[in-house]
């Protein structure tokens, strides 16, 4: 009886799984093997891996994600770690929350407002004298806007790693004869390690391929791997590239997985 | 009781979701009564009085849905479960469309508006003939500057825009066949050429441009162009009509050496059900007076000779959105090229984007 009740709990799941993950997973990866005749072919693949321009572009995709990776955790850590000593958390963690809850491409428009040549921005540089500049269309705006959109998906695993931290450790090294930066570099910090690969899988995956940033913000000065997907589906309709690219996107993702993943090495902590 | 409540909130949400996707599923595939027209259409791309006043004159109640781009257009038509009486792609499209089977004929013994049309708009080599599409409107590729920044001498054709005076200052569409396209034009060369050296040639010569390219962008470079972002944009007429209306420094131009010329046109999907709403509708756009309103809302340029007579001086002889017939002779229409050639003009177009 209780065997039959688990086996039915799992049909959403499995159903899910099945319809949302394996299904267009697999299709992306069957559509990879076709070429614009819909005949089977590696060609996709061959040509990827000899395309200078593909390749410049998957490491410019990887080089990007990297930056916006460490400055998102740059800003969160600190930030996670000073939103967990004050007394009311949960609101200020509301509060930090709260801009996710607000549609991309409406953010992205926001900066465009702020960062144009009358822009906020630029009355800003204007006032202290410094003349306005050309923010917009430039690497460093678009890694700034990037980072902070994706600064809540750092900080709230990193908050939670926080909060999972038991208080007694800290005391512990404190009445042992640590000080803070000891008990910060020793203790806290590897017990939340966990939560900084999270925001790190959260953070770097989807920012490997941002597209609609690259042109709002970058101005297509910035070309990543999402630019060539969106191209290859929208504009040439070679669905077999386009899919080749999302091939090794998943690929990417699967390599940071492992390597930001749970490797408990066996027999006891490390010291 | 709690969990009796929750249970409730929980059953009522879930039938809300299904009443409104039902709703949903139900005005994107079109209505299927009888007095109803269902015209597929791009964004306010019609006068709406329009649509009331044949509402008024024949009975026939038209329910526009809208689309943004032709391609999601065409998946859309060709994966079925739609009920489209009328479409409105661009003349590409049309050829796509025609040879995917997606097509039929016009009835020309129903139509009783084809004489207004300027001959030279008709017998394309899309549509040869006009087998399958009646022209809606017309219009160009060409350079919008802003008289604050810009000389009006100093942007005439598209050599100009590579002049070393203009270093960061020019925002380019972001479509990898006008761009070549301008490319091809700067070498004397044909915007519709698949020459694999030519189109290197062209993203060479891009790439000298790419000092002067402040951004590729999409629709957002009217918003740009009409905040003052950027002196010099190049973009198609339609775009350029609502920039102008939104900033009077701005101004466009079609340089006289050529330039794309391209269509929007009415044409009747496989997925047509209602003929007669359809040809009421299409004799009623095609009337001189109707179609001169809407393109006096609209701003582009109407292909109907007998409505642009209609039109206001003012509209009629703006060289702007009606060129020179000099100017008009040397403008190209893009053929429909094979997905192999497409993808030819955006590899390189890529590899132009990868430099800059």
């Amino acid at each position: 009886m209780t065997k039959r009740k688990t086996w039915l709990y799992f049909i959403p799941y499995g159903l899910w799984l099945a319809l949302f993950v394996i299904a267009p997973v697999a299709l992306i990866i069957y559509q990879s093997f076709f070429d614009l005749g819909h005949q089977f072919t590696f060609s996709n693949y061959s040509t990827y891996f000899q395309s200078a321009t593909y390749l410049k572009m998957t490491l410019n995709s990887v080089w990007y994600a990297f930056l916006i990776t460490l400055f998102t955790g740059l800003i969160s850590y600190p930030t996670a770690y000073f939103l967990h000593q004050l007394k009311h958390r949960q609101f200020w963690l509301l509060l930090v929350i709260l801009p996710t809850w607000i549609n991309i491409l409406l953010k992205a428009y926001a900066f465009i407002g702020i960062f144009s040549q009358a822009g906020l921005a630029n009355q800003f540089l204007t006032f202290i004298g410094i003349g306005p500049q050309q923010i917009l269309f430039t690497n460093a705006s678009f890694i700034f806007v990037a980072t902070y959109i994706q600064i809540p998906f750092m900080i709230l695993p990193i908050f939670n790693a926080l909060d999972d931290l038991n208080p007694a450790f800290v005391n512990a090294s404190r009445d042992l004869g640590a000080s803070n930066w000891q008990t910060f570099r020793r203790v806290i910090f590897p017990l939340t390690l966990p939560g900084v690969k999270a925001g790190v899988q959260a953070v770097f995956i989807p920012s490997l391929s941002l597209f609609m940033l690259t042109r709002l913000i970058g101005g297509n000065k910035v070309i990543t791997l999402g630019t060539a997907i969106e191209e290859h589906f929208l504009t040439t309709m070679n669905w077999g590239m386009g899919s080749t690219i999302g091939v090794v996107l998943i690929i990417a993702m699967i390599i940071v997985m492992t390597l930001t993943g749970d490797q408990r090495p066996k027999g006891g902590t490390p010291r | 009781m709690k969990r009796l409540v929750s249970l409730i909130i929980g059953l009522l949400a879930i039938c809300g979701l299904l009443a409104y996707s039902s709703a949903q599923l139900e005005r994107s595939s079109g209505s299927t009564g009888d007095k109803v027209l269902n015209l597929y259409n791009w964004g306010d791309y019609i006068d709406p009085g329009l649509l009331k006043k044949f509402q008024r004159e024949t009975g026939y109640h038209v329910n526009v849905e809208t689309f943004d781009s032709n391609e999601a257009m065409y998946t859309k038509i060709n994966q079925g479960g739609t009920h489209y009486d009328l479409a409105i792609p661009s003349e590409y499209m049309v050829a796509k469309m025609k040879r995917a089977h997606l097509l039929q004929p016009l009835d020309k013994s129903r139509l009783t508006g084809w004489h207004n049309f300027d001959p030279q708009f008709l017998n394309q080599p899309f549509d040869r003939g006009n087998r399958y599409s009646m022209p809606y409107f017309w219009g160009t590729l060409g350079i919008i500057y802003n008289d604050k920044f810009v000389k009006a001498s100093q942007v005439q054709h598209w050599q100009d825009l590579w002049s070393p005076k203009f270093r960061d200052q020019i925002m380019l569409i972001d479509s990898a066949r006008d761009i070549m396209g301008m490319a091809l034009i700067t070498q004397h060369q044909s915007m519709n050429t698949t020459d694999p050296q030519k189109l290197r040639a062209a993203e060479q010569k891009l790439n000298q441009l790419a000092p002067n390219v402040k951004a590729i962008v999409a629709d957002e470079i009217k918003m740009y162009m009409v905040q003052d972002e950027a002196a010099i944009a190049v973009d198609w007429s339609g775009e350029a009509a609502e920039m102008l209306a939104n900033n009077h420094h701005l101004h466009y131009v079609v340089p006289s050496e050529g330039s794309n010329l391209w269509f929007d046109n009415l044409v009747i999907p496989k997925t047509a059900q209602h003929y007669n709403a359809i040809y009421a509708f299409l004799n009623f756009m095609s009337r001189p007076a109707n179609a001169a309103q809407n393109a006096a809302y609209i701003g582009y340029a109407t292909p109907n000779a007998k409505a642009k007579a209609l039109l206001p001086k003012a509209i009629r002889d703006d060289r702007q959105f009606y060129p020179t017939q000099s100017t008009i002779d040397h403008l190209q229409v893009y053929r429909d090229l094979s997905p192999a050639k497409v993808e030819l003009y955006n590899d390189r177009y890529l590899e132009f984007k990868m430099h800059h």
